[in-house]
């Protein structure tokens, strides 16, 4: 990774200021960490540039996985290698695995209630919503290509209504669509 | 016994790890296919109800994962299945992403992006039809669904509120029409 691109000077976080960093954006990150990533690292800890942190997600969106556990491992190496991964993606995780057997335990003491169930089914459909809408809304900005469409097309109906494998689908869709991709470019 | 659901934890969810572009929402129906179809682990129902108690909690949306470990297997279930889902992925973005940092532009990688996005989002849209499948069971239910979609679509605005507003409907529900 090439030093910063500006001239401002940036100390790099030791590996308890990483921890702390970490833990925090795992607690906050209600609905979605993405927005809280970019706040705690860029403007308040200032470990990375505008531009850095951008390329980080960059990467840690093409890559598998939640971008921001990417970016964890990312920064940790960047700043302490190995040990700084694993610390900023332990840090990152701890305490909202906690929270989340916290609240299943809670709700498995009280799921006999039946204001309890009907708010928790209620809730499911709710979230099956936001799904839904996030994926719509995603469509509708990205103003996609006829190609695109019939891609993300075959990837709905493959895992959404056929049940197909995920390892199939994307075995098929993803070399198929990086060969039209760079076929198209030449 | 108990070291061979471990394994079975284990084995269902490592390779969904590296399968996951576009972060964990892509893979609900692989779940949801691993979970209630093949292991049989829990009905569609708690499936669905172990989603919501997930994107109650902060944090990424994987959680979903650990919760389904603790379900099945307690503590031991709860740490396989976040190791299995998250620790593959770490590793190759550890070993690849130091490499793909230092060629941000290149044709390829280029090329990868712009061909993952509109699968992310065929298999985003994919992830919520499977939950929605799992969830809907009556009118109510279906219409909240509907609702809480629009809600995304058409606002900006936090969305634990669609959550809060729908958990209070059903309660509402509960106590106007008695089943």
């Amino acid at each position: 990774m090439s030093p910063s691109q500006d001239d401002e000077t940036r100390p790099a976080p030791d590996l308890v200021q990483l921890f702390s960093g970490f833990l925090t954006l795992g607690l906050l990150g209600f609905g979605g960490i993405a927005p809280w990533a970019r706040h705690i690292i860029v403007e308040r800890r200032n470990w990375l540039s505008e531009s850095e942190y951008a390329q980080f997600i960059g990467i840690g969106q093409v890559l598998p996985g939640s971008n921001t556990v990417n970016a964890a491992i990312l920064i940790g190496q960047r700043f302490h290698g190995a040990i700084g991964a694993s610390i900023a993606v332990t840090a990152l995780l701890i305490m909202p695995v906690l929270l989340v057997v916290v609240l299943a335990l809670l709700y498995g003491r009280f799921a006999e209630i039946s204001e309890v169930c009907a708010a928790l089914a209620a809730s499911a459909a709710a979230a099956a919503g936001l799904v839904i809408g996030t994926a719509i809304k995603m469509t509708v900005r990205l103003r996609l290509t006829p190609t695109a469409v019939a891609f993300g097309g075959a990837a709905f109906l493959a895992s959404g209504l056929l049940n197909v494998p995920l390892l199939v689908t994307i075995g098929v869709l993803v070399p198929l669509g990086l060969v039209v991709k760079l076929w198209r470019r030449q | 016994m108990t070291k061979d659901i471990l394994v079975a934890i284990f084995g269902a969810f490592a390779p969904m790890s590296v399968l996951m572009f576009g972060g964990a929402n892509s893979i609900i129906p692989e779940l949801h296919r691993q979970v209630v179809d093949i292991h049989a682990w829990m009905s569609s129902e708690e499936f669905a109800t172990l989603f919501a108690v997930a994107q109650a909690a902060p944090g990424p949306n994987i959680l979903i994962v650990s919760l389904i470990g603790w379900q099945v297997a307690g503590l031991a279930g709860l740490l396989a299945a976040t190791v299995a889902i998250n620790a593959p992925h770490c590793l190759l973005t550890y070993f690849i992403g130091g490499i793909v940092a230092k060629a941000p532009t290149s044709g390829w990688v280029r090329a990868l992006k712009e061909a993952l996005v509109p699968i992310t989002t065929g298999l985003i849209l994919g992830s919520g039809v499977v939950m929605a499948r799992a969830a809907d069971h009556d009118l109510l239910a279906l219409a909240i669904s509907a609702a809480t979609a629009g809600y995304v679509v058409f606002t900006s605005r936090n969305p634990l509120w669609a959550l809060a507003v729908a958990a209070l409907a059903g309660i509402a529900r509960v106590h106007l029409l008695p089943l």
